[in-house]
C-alpha cells in the first residue's frame, strides 16, 4: 500500500538507471541550452539592472534612492504589500481548506474563480475598480456622498493589488490539502484537540512549506504588480506610486540611473526572496523530507 | 465501557450505508465488524467513533446517549487505517498529543505527559524510538504508535479501522497476537474493522458479520463457523459449497433423486443446500447420496479439491478430499455431506 506523497519543494533526488541516462553529448548540448537561455534571459536583464544602476558611482545611486518621491514610492509599496499579503494568507488558507476538506455546491465554480486572475489581463482587473469605484462607476456616486476616496488613492491600490496578488496562497495550498485529506485532522479531533488546535499543530505544520512558498510568491507579486495599479493609481507623485509605478515614470523622464535604482531594489526583493526560501529548505531540510515520506 | 446501538441508520447523499443497525457491546469485549467493501462496517465504526452522525437512531455510552455529542465528548480512542500519524510531530510529541490539549486542571505536566508517552511506548514495545519521526518507522511500528497515541487520553472505547491492513502477512500475524495480548492487559472495550475472516475469527471475542449495510449475525468465531444463519454468512466465511435442492416429504431431493438427508422441519419447495467441501463422508454406490463425475481437481495445500458435475443440468459443486484419497483418481465419486444446512430458495 502506497503512503500518500507530499509533494514538497525541495529539490527531488532520485538515483539515475543507466538506461535512462543520455549520451555525455546529448547531456551537454541539453545543459548549454539550459544555462544560455537562462542567462539571456533571466540573468543577463538582472546584470544590466544592476549595471545601469550603479553607471555613476555608488553616490548617484544614494541620491537618486533618497529623493522624497521615490522613498514615498518604497513606502507605499511596503504598506501595500504588508496589507494584502495577510489577507490573502487568510483568505487562501479559508478557500483552500473549504475546497479541500468539504464537500458543497458551487465548490468547483468557487475553484475557477479563484484562477480569474491568472486569466484576467491586470489591466481589466483594474478597470473594473475605476467602473466600480469611478466618479461615473456604479458605486462612485455613493461613495463621494460620504467621502470615501477609493480611486486614485491607497484603498484602490490595495483592492487591485488584493485581487491580483489572491491565487497565489490558495493555489499552493489547494492542492496540498487535498493530497492530505482530513485523516489528520480527524485524528487530532478524536484525541479531543478542539478546532482551533487542530488548524494550530495540525493543519498548519502540514501546509507550512506550501503556505510560505505562498506568501513569498503572493508579496514577491504584490510589490511587483504594474498594470492593475497602474489604472487605479492615478500617478500621483509622492502619494499613489509605488515602486514599479515610479520606475516608469522615472524612465519616461530619462533618469535612467534613478529608474534602474529602483529596479534595482525590486531584482534584489526577487534574489532576497530565492535565497530566503533556500535557506529555509536547506535549514529545515530534514523536516521537509519528514513532511514528505510518512 | 458498554456500547449500545440502536437502530442506527446512515445515509449518504439519500444512499443507505447502514440500514437499521442494532449491538450490544460488552464491556472489555473485543468484537471485530467483519464484511466486504461496501458492508458498512467502517461506517459502523465512524459512527461509534462520533465521526459521522446517524441520520436515525442512537448509540448509547453506557447508560448515556451519545448520538449527538462529538468526537471530541464521546473520549474514544481511534486508530485509522493509514495511522494518520502527525508527521512534523515525533513518536512521544505524537502520543503525547492528546494529553497536550486537554484545558486546565486536566492538562498534566510537560514532565508528565513526558513520562505516559513513554510508559505507553514500553507497553507498545517501542520504547528507546521517543525522537524518531513517523517516516523513520516501519509500517508496523507507526501502527503501535497509533495505538500508543490512541490508549494516551484513556479512551473509553477503543476503535480501530482495518488495523493491519496497510501491513504484510508476516507482520499482521505478529500484530494480531500483539493486539490481543494489549487487550487482555489493558482491558479496553475495544471494536476492530476487518475485511480478513481469519483475523476476525482469531482476534475477536465476538465477531459480527456485516453485509450491504445490515448486519447478518453476531457471535463467537465457533458460532459462526458452525452455524452459519443465512446463505451470505454461510458463503462469506470460510468455503463453502452451494447446490440448488428440493424439499419434498421431509426429504431432500436433487432432480428425481433423494439424497439421503431428510430435513423434517424445513418447508417444502425450493431451497439451496450448504455445506463445507471438507465435511463430507464418501458413499459406494449411490442410493442415497450425491453422485457425480469429477470435472476438474487441484491440489490444495494438504487436500486436493475436486468439482463434481452432478444432475442433470452439469451443476458444479466441489469437495475436498485427502490428497492420497483413491476416489480423486474415479472419474465418478459419490459423497454425502456430514454437517449441512438448507436455506429456502429466495
Amino acid at each position: 500500500m502506497a503512503d500518500p506523497e507530499i509533494k514538497s519543494y525541495a529539490p527531488h533526488h532520485e538515483s539515475q538507471s543507466a538506461a535512462v541516462t543520455e549520451s555525455p553529448t546529448a547531456r551537454a548540448v541539453l545543459m548549454i541550452v539550459a544555462f544560455a537561455f537562462l542567462g539571456v534571459f533571466l540573468l543577463l536583464p538582472l546584470i544590466i539592472v544592476f549595471n545601469e544602476a550603479f553607471s555613476k558611482g555608488i553616490g548617484a545611486y544614494a541620491e537618486a534612492l533618497s529623493n522624497p518621491d521615490t522613498r514615498s514610492a518604497i513606502r507605499l509599496t511596503l504598506l501595500v504589500a504588508a496589507i494584502s499579503v495577510p489577507l490573502n494568507v487568510v483568505f487562501g488558507i479559508s478557500a483552500a481548506w473549504a475546497i479541500a476538506k468539504f464537500e458543497f455546491k458551487g465548490k468547483a465554480f468557487l475553484t475557477t474563480l479563484i484562477d480569474l486572475p491568472f486569466s484576467v489581463s491586470p489591466v481589466i482587473s483594474g478597470l473594473v475598480y475605476v467602473l466600480l469605484f469611478g466618479a461615473q462607476g456604479l458605486l462612485g456616486g455613493w461613495l463621494k456622498a460620504h467621502g470615501i476616496v477609493i480611486l486614485f488613492a491607497v484603498p484602490g491600490i490595495v483592492l487591485a493589488t488584493i485581487f491580483v496578488t489572491f491565487p497565489f496562497v490558495a493555489r499552493e495550498l489547494i492542492p496540498l490539502m487535498q493530497e492530505q485529506g482530513n485523516g489528520d485532522e480527524e485524528a487530532a479531533l478524536s484525541l479531543g484537540a478542539n478546532g482551533w488546535q487542530t488548524f494550530w499543530y495540525v493543519t498548519l505544520p502540514n501546509v507550512k512549506w506550501g503556505l510560505l512558498y505562498g506568501v513569498l510568491l503572493c508579496n514577491a507579486r504584490a510589490m511587483g504588480e504594474f498594470g492593475a495599479v497602474s489604472v487605479v493609481s492615478g500617478h500621483i507623485r509622492g502619494l499613489t506610486n509605488t515602486m514599479p509605478l515610479h520606475v516608469e515614470i522615472l524612465y519616461n523622464e530619462y533618469n535612467a540611473v534613478g529608474a534602474f535604482a529602483v529596479a534595482s531594489l525590486l531584482a534584489g526583493l526577487a534574489l532576497v526572496t530565492l535565497v530566503l526560501k533556500t535557506l529555509l529548505e536547506m535549514r529545515y531540510g530534514a523536516e521537509i523530507a519528514a513532511t514528505r515520506g510518512h | 465501557m458498554e456500547v449500545r446501538v440502536a437502530n442506527v441508520r446512515k445515509e449518504f447523499d439519500r444512499f443507505p450505508a447502514l440500514r437499521d443497525v442494532s449491538l450490544d457491546i460488552k464491556s472489555g469485549e473485543l468484537i471485530a465488524l467483519l464484511g466486504p467493501s461496501g458492508s458498512g462496517k467502517t461506517t459502523l465504526l465512524r459512527l461509534i467513533a462520533g465521526l459521522e452522525r446517524p441520520t436515525r437512531g442512537n448509540i448509547f455510552f453506557g447508560e448515556e446517549d451519545a448520538s449527538h455529542k462529538s468526537i471530541q465528548e464521546r473520549n474514544v480512542g481511534f486508530v485509522f487505517q493509514h495511522y494518520a500519524l502527525f508527521r512534523h510531530m515525533t513518536v512521544a510529541d505524537n502520543i503525547g498529543f492528546g494529553l497536550k490539549v486537554r484545558h486546565g486542571p486536566t492538562r498534566p505536566s510537560a514532565q508528565e505527559i513526558r513520562r505516559r508517552a513513554s510508559e505507553l511506548l514500553d507497553l507498545v514495545q517501542l520504547s528507546g524510538l521517543e525522537k524518531r519521526y513517523p517516516a523513520q518507522l516501519s509500517g508496523g511500528q507507526r501502527q503501535r504508535v497509533a495505538l500508543a497515541r490512541a490508549m494516551a487520553i484513556e479512551p473509553r472505547v477503543l476503535l480501530l479501522d482495518e488495523p493491519f491492513g496497510a501491513l504484510d502477512a508476516q507482520v499482521r500475524r505478529e500484530l494480531r497476537r500483539w493486539l490481543r495480548d494489549i487487550h487482555d492487559t489493558t482491558g479496553h472495550t475495544t471494536v476492530f474493522v476487518t475485511h480478513d475472516q481469519e483475523e476476525a475469527l482469531e482476534l475477536a471475542d465476538r465477531v459480527v458479520v456485516m453485509s450491504q449495510g445490515r448486519i447478518e449475525q453476531v457471535g463467537t468465531a465457533d458460532d459462526i463457523y458452525d452455524t452459519p444463519n443465512s446463505p451470505f454468512v454461510y458463503g462469506f466465511i470460510g468455503e463453502s459449497s452451494s447446490v440448488p435442492v428440493k424439499v419434498e416429504d421431509g426429504q431432500v431431493w436433487i432432480a428425481d433423486r433423494p439424497i439421503g438427508l431428510s430435513a423434517p422441519q424445513a418447508p417444502e419447495g425450493q431451497a439451496t443446500l450448504f455445506f463445507r467441501p471438507h465435511d463430507v463422508e464418501l458413499v459406494d454406490g449411490c442410493s442415497g447420496c450425491i453422485a457425480g463425475t469429477v470435472a476438474a481437481s487441484r491440489r490444495v495445500a494438504g487436500t486436493r479439491r475436486v468439482e463434481l458435475e452432478i444432475g442433470g443440468e452439469r451443476q458444479r459443486v466441489e469437495i475436498e478430499l485427502p490428497v492420497d484419497h483413491p476416489a480423486a483418481q474415479k472419474s465418478r465419486v459419490a459423497f454425502r455431506p456430514r454437517r449441512w444446512k438448507l436455506f429456502p430458495a429466495a
